[in-house]
């Protein structure tokens, strides 16, 4: 990680278009991080395969390619079946939720603003519990996918979002950046007080919704992959079409409506946008903490404060940063599985206070 | 250990209802058993605990006391279990946990004796202080506890008799089942799956002595050598498919909607013996997450499921 540090102006205020070629070199290192976290992702495993074999079997997947790796079928499928999804699932979950993570913080204005803080999680996790205890809608799937969970996690962490920016930012005009994090506070300890109690009811379903609620790649399977990709598309379609509204919403709304933007319909978009981000990648893996709120910061801190910039970076970082993660999580105790979530948290904790240390300015 | 969703199948409850004479089925014995000591045999005394009389008023918070109970005849006596205790099936059911017991609740219900399987929430204290009896009965490690906690619940209830019966029955036909076993050379592996993140517990835990007994392997054993788990450990998937067992038996049909078809299409699953050779087995969750006298139904399933495999 080369740490040019820079001086850029307050969070808040578009810097203007830095030289392309720092710009191009952030992307480029974004690309590199990705794919070492694949990489990575396919070679480690508490089963120790040969990397050369892993790399034959990658080049198998390609159309018309058939080399012997001397792996036997099981390990085949190890590579193919196991690691690669849970890695792809990785960078996809770890890319959205890091994503969602920079477009609320614009939307809000507010460096805390994280799906987190904002009660996204306890939204997802109390609509989940319900389905999960109550077993209501279980079973119910759409073209042979399981659809109740993400369906109950996006319902809940929009219904949450909804929630906590009326109660702390009214109409989006509120000046205060502490409303807001008090309000998705307030929101966080409701339904986290509705889902205790859910769980008190039925504690025969208490360790499935605990190991959903720590997180988990550790099941992972292209099914997967296929139920988070069309919400991962979407999400950063929308969310990389509206980068540059957002420069513009952080300098003001009348700013905005002059230079001929709906600035609400815009916040709107933006919002459902990084809800269904979110609820996508909480369905699929759980509450993994922490990455919307590191990854857009770090990125915001080393290469520029423009929403430009964060934005496509925190996506690729914070994919990389998520199946690296993973790959600790499975391989630091194997055979055993670490809940990811606990991974996060204490790997990124640290992280981010270095990355705070060692950039010579302040987050406002 | 979780206990799980209720559902017991008709056909396991006839079996064990035939096998276990659990609801005093069993040849012409009437539920007060003939030969059992009355009222003259109290005062007894198990561990720390002394009932003076006969207990008629029997509140239990376990599924697998309640299950005890019923066994060595004191049905009769017992007035309330709670909301998990679904076996057999005319045991008084009530709303009363468990998991939160409430001392006040279990108060209400005016008991001679509680019958409990965890110290939650100092329950223990509290019954104590309104000076209700209470006898643990916590989850077995081995089949020596099971027998053990069979005959103290006997002793304690006044069936002494009976629960000797019960336990004698049971080491018979675990002896019988074991007897049928075949000889192999290399014994089968398995994977015993207590839900769908892949928790297991290795042959040190009760369960896993069942498996032991039926001659099987654990793939778990090295995951967990240590003890640091408990027994319970989390595999990864790639350790499970590499390991390749010989059959999966699932704990997680009723909880968890897990079958051998969903197994079957997990990811990467296709390769391992136990799929390909359509050896997966689906257990009834509540007898494989108790240690009541079905644990010989257990048994006999396991046995059963795993003795067409031809000798490898």
């Amino acid at each position: 990680m080369p740490r040019t540090l820079k001086k850029v102006g307050p969070v808040g205020v578009a810097t203007p278009p830095r030289p392309g070629g720092l710009r191009k070199r952030w992307l480029a290192a974004g690309v590199l991080a990705v794919l070492v976290a694949l990489v990575a992702g396919v070679s480690l495993g508490p089963v120790s395969l040969p990397p050369g074999s892993v790399a034959i079997e990658l080049l198998n997947l390609l159309p018309g390619v058939r080399l012997d790796s001397g792996l036997t079928e099981r390990e085949v499928a190890i590579v193919t079946e196991l690691r690669l999804p849970r890695a792809v699932l990785g960078l996809l979950v770890g890319g959205l939720l890091a994503l969602a993570g920079g477009a609320y913080q614009g939307v809000f204005r507010n460096p805390l603003a994280d799906p987190y803080l904002l009660g996204v999680a306890a939204g997802a996790g109390l609509a989940v519990t319900v389905v999960l205890t109550l077993g209501v809608g279980a079973g119910g799937s759409l073209s042979g996918l399981p659809v109740t969970i993400p369906l109950a996690a996006f319902v809940g962490s929009l219904g949450a979002v909804t929630m906590t920016y009326l109660l702390g930012a009214a109409g989006g005009r509120s000046r205060s950046p502490a409303a807001l994090i008090l309000a998705g506070v307030a929101v966080s300890a409701f339904l986290s007080a509705g889902q205790t109690y859910l769980l008190q009811r039925h504690a025969d379903s208490i360790q499935q919704v605990y190991s959903w609620l720590l997180g988990r790649l550790a099941t992972a399977g292209w099914q997967d992959v296929r139920l988070v990709l069309p919400y991962f598309l979407l999400t950063s379609l929308v969310i990389l079409l509206l980068r540059r509204e957002l420069d513009v919403l952080s300098v003001g709304d009348d700013e905005a409506a002059s230079l001929g933007l709906h600035p609400q319909r815009s916040r709107y978009l933006l919002i459902a946008a990084a809800s269904l981000g979110t609820a996508a990648a909480v369905s699929a893996s759980g509450l993994i903490g922490f990455v919307g709120i590191i990854v857009p910061h770090t990125v915001r801190l080393l290469a520029g404060s423009s929403y430009r910039v964060i934005l496509p970076l925190s996506l690729l970082f914070g994919g990389a940063f998520l199946a690296l993660t993973d790959v600790v999580a499975r391989t630091a105790s194997a055979p055993q599985e670490i809940p990811i979530g606990v991974v996060t948290a204490l790997l990124g904790g640290p992280f981010f206070v270095l990355v705070l240390r060692s950039a010579r300015r302040v987050l406002t | 250990m979780f206990r799980r969703t209720p559902r017991v199948f008709a056909a396991t409850l006839a079996v064990a209802a035939l096998a276990l004479g659990a609801c005093a089925e069993k040849t012409t014995e009437t539920p007060a058993p003939s030969g059992s000591p009355t009222a003259a045999a109290f005062p007894v005394t198990v561990g720390g605990l002394t009932l003076e009389q006969r207990p008629e008023k029997i509140v239990s918070l376990s599924a697998t006391a309640t299950e005890m109970l019923f066994a060595v005849g004191a049905g009769p006596q017992v007035t309330a279990v709670d909301d998990q205790s679904n076996f057999p099936a005319d045991a008084p059911k009530t709303d009363l946990s468990g998991y939160q017991p409430n001392a006040e609740a279990i108060a209400a219900k005016d008991p001679d004796l509680v019958v409990l399987s965890d110290d939650r929430n100092k329950i223990v204290d509290q019954l104590t202080a309104l000076r209700i009896p209470v006898y643990l009965t916590p989850a077995a490690q081995t089949l020596d506890d099971s027998y053990r906690q069979l005959t103290e619940l006997g002793t304690l209830t006044g069936n002494t008799d009976a629960a000797a019966d019960v336990v004698q029955r049971m080491k018979d036909d675990i002896t019988k089942i074991v007897a049928e076993v075949p000889q192999r050379a290399t014994a089968p592996t398995y994977f015993h799956e207590l839900g769908p993140e892949l928790y297991t517990a290795t042959s040190k835990t009760f369960i896993g002595s069942v498996y032991t007994l039926a001659g099987l392997e654990n793939i778990a054993d090295a995951a967990d050598a240590d003890g640091k788990s408990a027994g319970y450990p989390q595999l990864s998937q790639e350790v499970i498919v590499k390991a390749n067992p010989d059959f999966v038996f699932l704990s997680d049909v009723t909880c968890c909607q897990q079958s051998a078809e969903t197994v079957k299409a997990r990811s990467g699953w296709s390769s391992i013996n136990a799929v390909r050779n359509d050896q997966i087995v689906e257990l009834d969750d509540d007898i494989a997450s108790r240690w009541g006298p079905r644990v010989v139904d257990l048994l006999r399933t396991i046995v059963d499921a795993t003795a067409e495999l031809p000798a490898s």
